[in-house]
């Protein structure tokens, strides 16, 4: 009955949906406020149906109903129960049920706190985030039914993949798909307005917190799924440009754009029909990295197992809502005129940089992610190998990270070039300093030192700047009550930079400077990497509630003292027959340890893989300080308190 | 400043900036694109590819052989079969999900031996998934029945 009720009210959301996708619409054009009106209810009444349903999925999960074919084939009694929720969304049909919670939910979220926006705009944001949300719970329910029953029952289900039952895994879905879908807010946005014909200031004072939420959660989701990679599958890699990867990573670079430039529209008034391209490419790309995931039209370490029949659903989809708004968007950006001028050296110029080459850097990932795609239709199949982006990806990066130091230091408007580089002389002298000791004193490839250069720069650039705020030198005993006084964005910013130059170490040094071994010993033996002796002191077999494993015992010590004690696993998994490999870390601040254990040789001896990676989870902690960043930024009143509403058409009155 | 000579300045930087990346991509393209063959196609090459490839297929059953470090197996598309050594020690253990029967795509070269010397041995997320190319190929070869693998 449950699952029944679960189906039941999923059909009822479509219906909702479709409502709530039209009605407020014609509402809106007529000036009728009754119509108008049934938005926001609808909006409540969508989350609580989806809610209903994705709670009776959950429901059938926990307690095993196997007569549900997507419980059947994902789970198991055995599972322990964290897994056994989790593994709700490690499939395909619930991780759709979750995009559409997910969705709804952030529509009822504007219903809920957008009692400050005119109403007719309001109901079209709401309307366009409903369609989007008719199309996927088509999709659910004509392509991915997860309440499917099966007859006969079978007793036990087939299992999660061993390899997703890990506490990483379980929440990385929910984060990235937060991110994904919470830039529906900013496409539905950037749709209303432009059928409403008009972009201001205020619009982008409502479009930022919604954008910087889901970039919060979008890059909470990568960094956790790439966190899972490094310790899970047991490669030592954390990021592998695989197509998926860049499916999650191309909204991101194309939503920190429009993070940016969305700061320009509201305080300049201007780049306003760029911005509003960007809204909509932003959740472009993220429909197309769902077309990616479901479709399985690429090779991918992430593909599931596909049917070509969601796969045109989804490119039919994403072709009508590209190719709808790019055509809306032809009519009528034009008609949106910046007011604000400004000088070539300005604060404007060096957020139109970023945005341009972070444009740049999205369309190049999309371009060679895609290209397999293209030659297959041209009757060869190619890939292109991870080096293609790990040459053409910096290289854009580097020209942009000069301007994160000097853009906050230029006013809006008309900036003091001379004035911002005299504030720099000390980031630039330490960059080149870092940079030539690196290179003249360390051993290592000719970028290291270039990169480590590119860090300092960017450290001292923004520390440069905070100081600078709080007249750190100027008046020193005021500075504390200057920084408390500070605005929350002022600090965000700041953080979020710092983020990107404590990532840019991390992921310069654990590169250049990682040490491996891939050895055969016996219990006893050691290898030496990285100036760390790894002593195998004893081989194992352990059970666990699910399966069984192999586990290998490491004393790790460096110059004769004790550092640390390792112990990875081989698990093998009996439902679904899987081994795993867990890889066991220690994570210290100089740098991690990681030890794998792999197969046992005929003589007694065990094949092993141990690593020196130096500053290696500088790159999570550095996405931490950036997601830290967002969150202070998004706490900043200016942002809850959203636009004054003099700025907008009143009430009731029709737009047009 | 006009603002449409502005608007001109920037779509030139934008465009600048899309060269740079452009060229960087021409040439790191070139090194870095891998074809995909299966054993089937590489008998119906007239010369043997000189350089970098992805071979694919399945891991022929009872063809998997330990020595030491160093992994041999045969890799199969029905029509061919060719035999792969991948070297442990050098490249990193075999991801979990390879077994024999298994699709699986290595990349690498060939020997002088006639030995597909592999790099890489890509691994995959889903025990029910098979690498398109892969199925491709079986295809190709006539092996794929559909239901074989969903």
């Amino acid at each position: 009955m449950i699952v029944e009720t679960g189906h039941f009210a999923l059909i009822l959301a479509l219906l909702v949906a479709l409502v709530q996708g039209t009605v407020p619409l014609v509402g809106a054009r007529r000036g009728d406020a009754g119509l108008i009106a049934v938005a926001r209810p609808a909006a409540f009444l969508q989350l609580a149906l989806v809610a209903v349903s994705f709670a009776a999925l959950t429901w059938a999960y926990v307690v095993s109903d196997f007569s549900v074919v997507n419980v059947a084939t994902n789970s198991h009694t055995d599972k322990p129960m964290l897994y056994k929720v989790t593994g709700v969304w490690g499939n395909h049909e619930g991780s759709i049920l979750l995009w559409i919670l997910i969705l709804a939910l952030f529509g009822a979220g504007v219903a809920a706190f957008g009692k400050n926006l005119p109403a007719p705009f309001r109901a079209r944001v709401l309307a366009v985030q409903s369609l989007i949300a008719v199309g996927f719970l088509a999709f659910s329910l004509f392509t991915s039914n997860p309440f499917a029953r099966l007859d006969p029952v079978p007793l036990n289900g087939a299992g999660l993949n061993p390899l997703l039952q890990d506490p990483g895994l379980a929440f990385h879905p929910p984060m990235l798909y937060l991110g994904y879908v919470g830039f529906s807010i900013a496409f539905s946005f950037a749709i209303a307005a432009l059928i409403e014909g008009r972009v201001d200031p205020a619009w982008a004072r409502w479009v930022r917190p919604w954008t910087l939420a889901a970039w919060m959660f979008l890059t909470a989701g990568i960094v956790l799924g790439s966190w899972w990679a490094y310790y899970e599958l047991g490669w030592g890699g954390w990021w592998f440009w695989d197509p998926v990867e860049n499916a999650s990573f191309m909204p991101w670079l194309a939503g920190t754009a429009l993070l940016h430039s969305a700061i320009v529209v509201e305080k300049r008034d201007t780049l306003k029909s760029w911005t509003i391209l960007l809204a909509i490419l932003t959740f472009s790309l993220s429909l197309l990295g769902t077309f990616l995931v479901r479709s399985g039209v690429l090779t991918s370490v992430h593909s599931f197992a596909s049917d070509p029949a969601r796969g045109v659903f989804i490119l039919g989809f994403l072709v009508v809502v590209v190719g709808g708004s790019l055509a809306l968007y032809a009519v009528r950006a034009p008609s949106m005129r910046p007011t604000g001028m400004f000088a070539p050296v300005s604060r404007e110029t060096s957020l139109i940089v970023n945005n341009l080459v972070l444009a740049v850097a999205t369309f190049v990932i999309l371009f060679g992610t895609l290209y397999p795609l293209f030659a297959k239709e041209m009757g060869y199949q190619v890939s292109v190998a991870a080096p293609f982006f790990n040459i053409v990806f910096p290289a854009l990066m580097a020209l942009l990270v000069p301007f994160m130091g000097l853009g906050p230091l230029l006013a809006w408007k008309r900036g003091n070039l001379r004035e911002a580089l005299r504030r720099l002389r000390p980031a630039l002298v330490l960059a080149v300093l870092a940079g030539l000791a690196v290179a003249f004193a360390a051993e290592g490839p000719f970028w290291a030192s270039i990169g480590v250069g590119y860090g300092v720069w960017l450290t001292v650039a923004v520390l440069s700047e905070l100081a600078g705020r709080i007249a750190l030198f100027r008046a020193p005993r005021q500075a504390l009550r200057r920084a408390a006084g500070l605005p929350r964005g002022a600090w965000g910013m700041t953080l979020a930079h710092l983020g990107i130059a404590v990532m840019i170490f991390g992921i310069t040094v654990s590169s250049a400077w990682q040490r491996e071994e891939i050895t055969v010993i016996e219990p006893g033996d050691s290898v030496m990497v990285g100036g760390y002796r790894f002593v195998l002191d004893a081989v194992g077999p352990v059970r666990g509630p699910n399966y069984a494993a192999v586990r290998g015992t490491f004393s790790v010590y460096r110059d004769g003292r004790f550092v640390a004690r390792l112990t990875p696993e081989t698990r093998r998994f009996a439902d679904p027959p899987q081994e795993t490999t867990e890889a066991a870390i220690a994570p210290l601040f100089t740098g991690d340890l990681y030890a794998v254990i792999g197969q046992a040789q005929d003589d007694g001896r065990w094949g092993v893989r141990v690593y020196h990676k130096p500053l290696i989870s500088w790159i999570w902690a550095g996405a931490l300080v950036m997601v830290l960043g967002g969150a202070i930024s998004l706490s900043d009143r200016r942002l809850r308190v959203g636009a004054p509403r003099a700025a907008r058409v009143p009430a009731g009155v029709p737009a047009e | 400043m006009k603002r449409k000579t502005q608007r001109m300045i920037f779509l030139g930087a934008g465009l600048a900036i899309l060269a740079f990346a452009g060229v960087l991509a021409f040439f790191a393209m070139g090194d870095n694109v891998r074809f995909f063959y299966s054993p089937g196609d590489l008998r119906r090459l007239d010369a043997p590819p000189s350089g970098a490839f992805h071979l694919g297929g399945l891991v022929k059953e009872g063809s998997v052989r330990r020595d030491g470090m160093v992994l041999r197996f045969v890799v199969t598309d029905g029509a061919a079969e060719m035999p792969v050594a991948y070297d442990q020690t050098r490249y990193g253990l075999v991801p979990d999900l390879f077994a024999e029967g298994q699709g699986a795509v290595a990349e690498g070269a060939l020997g002088a031996d006639g030995t597909f010397v592999a790099t890489r041995v890509l691994a995959k997320h889903d025990e029910t998934y098979m690498p398109p190319e892969v199925t491709d190929a079986l295809k190709r070869s006539g092996e794929w029945q559909r239901g074989e693998s969903k």
